[in-house]
């Protein structure tokens, strides 16, 4: 790993203050790290996030369940309040890499980093997720913008971000057996206004498959989506799984989801 | 430079180390506790699992100076007045690995999981050894280590 100067920040001004062009803030550091090691990153700053207090921790209202930016998978996992308001985003948490990865990995680093298979993206989507940085707020569909690439500007730090508690919901992945990253990803919510559908894994940024959570509004049955056709264009194609493999896997994890709920 | 203060094994150690040296590195180093192994240094084998502040976490890919104020344990410090933890015993006892590459790891994961999770089922182990990997294929009597130290602690 290339040298880098590492500076540990006590509040988001001293954190923002010290970002630049060739900086990075640093959470859990799952991928920072690796990516670091592996010569596909380097930075001339590290700016380290995780004693901020305010960055870290849960808050359960009726209709909201905000987590703090450097909360942890496995803080995520645990908690009897995420697990009563949203069963399903604790049992995300849980399912996110392995045990250290989710002793470590922030919910914050991964919306950041969005991986086009990662785990959390696809819960801000179906979940109508409201991302709040240290100068603005950004609803999720706005905010995931391509592979690897979000609308954060430079120097802007993700605090927290807000989930809509639905009716009912439920995530079901096909988990690539090394990585646990999702192969495809579907996450079925069902709230007041309507159904959205993340899906991640399958194309080059997370989505919300508007024909499933089209047929889903109608009838809230994975019978609803026999008839749904999904196209393989613009599907990822890999040494794991084809473009059409994974046009059909979004059909039936979505299906699974579905019945879960 | 950063200074770094901590806590190995329960012995105070304060040093100055690069801004990126890794805690992996820091303990094998540093400290010559090479017991904690380095395979693929990317967090994803889990040769290089240490407890931080009493959770496993992979010691490759965490930096030794965001660490500062910690506690960590390493598999030098399981041993209790010469007797191995009864996690060791139960891997010498059921097989539990071949070459041993992996065993430092393997232990200090699963001892995590019994901290946390009194009688866990073959599935749940399973499950939670899911980020150390054993190249010698030995997950059979891994998992029969884990039961049997079950029952011990």
């Amino acid at each position: 790993m290339k040298t880098f100067n590492y500076h540990s920040t006590k509040d988001v001004k001293e954190a923002t203050k010290l970002a630049s062009s060739s900086s990075a803030f640093l959470a859990g550091g799952m991928t920072t790290l690796p990516s670091m090691k592996l010569g596909l990153a380097s930075y001339k700053d590290i700016i380290d996030i995780k004693r901020i207090k305010k960055l870290s921790g849960i808050k359960v209202s009726s209709k909201t369940v905000t987590i703090g930016a450097t909360t942890k998978h496995a803080e995520v996992a645990h908690s009897k309040e995420v697990k009563k308001a949203i069963p399903s985003l604790a049992a995300l948490a849980e399912g996110i890499g392995d045990p250290q990865v989710r002793n470590r990995g922030t919910i914050g680093g991964s919306i950041a980093n969005n991986d086009p298979s990662a785990d959390y993206p696809s819960a801000c989507i179906a979940l109508n997720a409201t991302i709040h940085t240290n100068n603005r707020k950004v609803s999720a569909d706005k905010f995931f913008t391509g592979m690897f690439e979000t609308s954060l500007k430079k120097g802007e730090l993700i605090e927290a971000v807000e989930f809509q508690v639905p009716e009912k919901s439920c995530y079901k992945k096909y988990p690539n057996p090394a990585s646990r990253y999702a192969i495809v990803g579907v996450y079925v919510a069902k709230h007041k206004g309507g159904v959205n559908v993340g899906v991640t894994g399958a194309k080059s940024c997370v989505y919300n498959d508007e024909n499933i959570s089209g047929a889903l509004s109608k009838s809230f049955s994975s019978s609803a989506l026999d008839n749904v056709k999904i196209s393989s264009s613009g599907m990822n194609s890999d040494v794991h799984a084809s473009a059409d493999y994974r046009a059909n896997m979004v059909k039936i994890f979505a299906k699974k989801a579905v019945e879960a709920c | 430079m950063k200074k770094v203060n901590l806590e190995v094994n329960g012995k105070k150690i304060s040093k100055e180390v690069a801004d990126h040296t890794v805690l992996s590195v820091f303990l094998r180093e540093v400290l010559n506790l090479t017991g904690t192994h380095v395979g693929c240094d990317t967090s994803q084998c889990g040769a290089c699992v240490v407890h931080v502040d009493g959770k496993s976490i992979k010691s490759c890919t965490a930096l030794a100076a965001d660490l500062d104020g910690s506690k960590v344990t390493t598999i030098e410090g399981l041993v209790k007045n010469g007797k191995m933890h009864p996690m060791q015993e139960a891997f010498k006892k059921e097989h539990g690995l071949q070459c041993g590459f992996c065993t430092p790891g393997m232990v200090m994961s699963a001892i995590d999981l019994l901290n946390h999770k009194k009688n866990p089922s073959d599935k749940e182990i399973r499950d939670w050894l899911e980020g150390n990997i054993c190249r010698c294929t030995g997950y059979q009597n891994i998992v029969a280590a884990v039961k049997e130290a079950a029952t011990k602690m």
